[in-house]
């Protein structure tokens, strides 16, 4: 099932991805001389196979959010699950890509998209799974290079590639596409897009790149500034693959940047 | 992990002059099939006939065997300087060897090839060994016993090649022992007080108190307690390595960044896995800049020690051999030294080298 997931179909797939309830979840941080409040009350659901894009500006506590998601750190308040199970800590059913493509400097690609499967001891049997991962972004003659030969695209892209190969049911996305520069970023959306249909997993991503969230979810949830909490929320009600021209992306990017309190520029 | 490139680079670079990159490969880059339409002046800058620097060299060396040979050693008081004649010979034969290096050029195969780089250091060495035979054994400005000419080191090499062999494995073992030991308990201490807080709390104001005393301080302390002034010796080593390891380990180790740790985390790391695959290879750069000090101090302790206590080695050699006033042997067992030394530092840049080929722009000692 694994496999297969990863390799056919181009149609979502509804089992593969997780549901993901956030309830009730404030988050405060202990900085010098008190707290600081970053997530006020947020209510959220994500449904298997759902593309969920989180915009807000920034540091409102969006990627608090995220971390909490994965299980990185505790909520301080309310409760988050995935298909019913608690999260309590990190798990690979949950895998972050974060902006930063933080591969591991002295491993080759392919050990770094191995780091998974090695991590979890499962590496031998199931190697051909990282030359397929590795496949699927296109990176296969870059299996023996080293990090630091890549460019931001193509590290960004083998850190994709280290999260898929482990079969997500959820991937959690950084805003990683926000260090690229605009040519790559456009390119890469077309292939999360891709990558995403193929697979079939929940994604819940951060960015603050309204027409890239309207470019690839189901629907935008725009937070509001730091406390976070959820401001409004943008069906995006387009067939894949979308168009950037399309007028109505644009009608939706006027709502978003109305709801930011940006749309002074209209 | 930057601040360990830049102390390897800064280290490296005093060095860093003395190999002159080969100037030779690099007009052949293109086809040889071009060669014949390439412009005359880029053809003459192709070296495929003599090699002026060899020739060079070996009219130095020339004349450094004929100042040995032709001018008579000035008498100091006792029998002349032995092997003065095979010095003078070997010096020819050195010269014959470049001569013809120097007229064969490229053709002469691997072995231009590996000296040609060395061609400026060639004529240079001839000239330093010519104004040391003139000042010594010539012209007696730096007298004897106290001085000795080049010549003097093959007399020693020759009668007592015994001992300074043994002398010489005998401080390879004892630096060998002191060195493993004390690096392996330093990167271990490193590890755990860079990767455990608890660990962190006991050991740390124990390192920071006792780290920085001279290992040689406790010299007379360690001869008194341990069972053997061998073993005293060891330890001693060991800890003058123990120091900078456990230092730099337990730097590199906490100075990984937390985001190496979330990414294994993520993907289902277990503790272990987050140790031994994330901490240590990333902290590893600054451990390698940590032995390299090691090995510096525990070279220094390891003489100290040997000249104080251990009845063996090369230190015990020197203080022997100024003993008995015997000063070209303390010269012999001095070159053997420096070789010593620095072939151990190469041998351990090397193997950085190799553990750390990930590295970019890393600096070639």
């Amino acid at each position: 099932m694994v496999n297969a997931a990863l390799s056919s179909g181009s149609a979502p797939k509804a089992t593969a991805g997780a549901q993901i309830d956030i309830r009730g979840v404030s988050h405060w941080f202990e900085v010098s001389g008190g707290v600081l409040q970053v997530l006020d009350g947020v209510d959220l659901q994500v449904r298997p196979g759902e593309f969920v894009a989180l915009l807000g500006p920034s540091g409102c506590g969006k990627s608090t959010l995220l971390r909490l998601v994965a299980g990185l750190e505790p909520a301080t308040t309310g409760t988050i699950a995935q298909n019913g199970e608690p999260i309590t800590r990190p798990d690979p059913s949950r895998i972050v890509v974060f902006q930063d493509p933080t591969l591991y400097p002295w491993r080759s690609v392919w050990d770094n998209v191995a780091l998974g499967l090695q991590a979890r001891g499962v590496l031998r049997e199931q190697r051909a799974r990282v030359d397929e991962a590795l496949r699927l972004v296109g990176l296969t003659e870059f299996a023996k290079a080293f990090p630091h030969h890549l460019s931001g695209g193509m590290a960004q892209r083998v850190a994709l590639a280290r999260a898929l190969v482990n079969d997500p049911q959820l991937l959690v996305l950084d805003e990683p596409l926000g260090k690229l520069d605009s040519l790559t970023r456009i390119a890469m959306q077309s292939e999360l897009v891709n990558l995403w249909q193929r697979a079939g997993f929940s994604a819940l991503l951060v960015t603050h790149d309204v027409e890239e969230a309207l470019f690839l979810a189901n629907r935008v949830i725009v937070l509001s500034d730091r406390p976070a909490r959820i401001a409004a929320e943008i069906a995006v009600d387009l067939p894949y693959p979308r168009h950037r021209g399309d007028a109505r992306l644009a009608a939706l990017r006027h709502e978003a940047l109305k709801h930011l309190g940006l749309d002074a520029t209209w | 992990m930057t601040t360990a490139g830049q102390v390897l680079d800064a280290l490296g670079a005093r060095h860093a002059e003395a190999p002159l990159p080969a100037p030779a490969p690099r007009p052949r880059a293109p086809a040889p099939q071009t060669a014949a339409s390439v412009s005359p002046a880029l053809r003459a800058a192709v070296p495929s006939g003599v090699w002026p620097a060899g020739l060079l060299a070996s009219a130095a060396w020339l004349g450094l065997g004929l100042l040995t040979l032709l001018w008579p050693n000035k008498s100091a008081g006792f029998s002349d300087w032995a092997f003065t004649e095979e010095f003078g010979i070997a010096t020819l034969a050195v010269a014959a060897l470049l001569f013809a290096l120097g007229l064969l050029g490229t053709r002469a195969g691997r072995l231009s090839h590996a000296l040609r780089p060395a061609g400026q250091w060639l004529v240079a060495l001839a000239v330093v060994f010519a104004v040391w035979e003139a000042a010594t054994a010539k012209l007696g400005v730096l007298p004897s016993p106290f001085f000795a000419p080049p010549q003097s080191l093959i007399d020693v090499v020759h009668e007592d090649w015994q001992r300074l062999g043994l002398s010489t494995a005998y401080s390879l073992r004892l630096l060998a022992n002191g060195f493993v030991l004390g690096a392996l308990a330093g990167f271990l201490t490193g590890v755990s007080i860079g990767w455990s807080r608890i660990a962190g709390y006991w050991v740390h104001p124990l390192l920071r108190f006792l780290g920085p005393v001279p290992a040689s301080a406790l010299l007379p302390l360690a001869f008194f307690f341990a069972p053997s002034s061998y073993v005293a010796a060891v330890f001693l080593v060991g800890l003058a390595t123990f120091f900078p390891v456990a230092v730099l380990t337990w730097s590199g180790v906490a100075s990984v960044h937390k985001s190496y740790y979330d990414v294994a985390r993520t993907l289902g790391a277990s503790e272990r896995f987050l140790v031994l695959r994330v901490a240590i290879p990333a902290a590893l750069p600054q451990v390698f800049v940590g032995l390299f000090m090691g090995l510096g101090a525990s070279f220094s302790v390891l003489i100290t020690a040997e000249m104080m206590g251990v009845k063996a080695g090369l230190g015990w050699y020197l203080q022997w051999a100024q003993g008995w006033a015997a000063y070209a042997n303390m010269y012999a067992a001095l070159f053997v030294m420096a070789a010593l030394c620095s072939g151990l530092i190469t041998l351990l840049f090397k193997v950085r080298d190799r553990v750390l080929s990930w590295q970019k722009g890393t600096v070639k000692w």
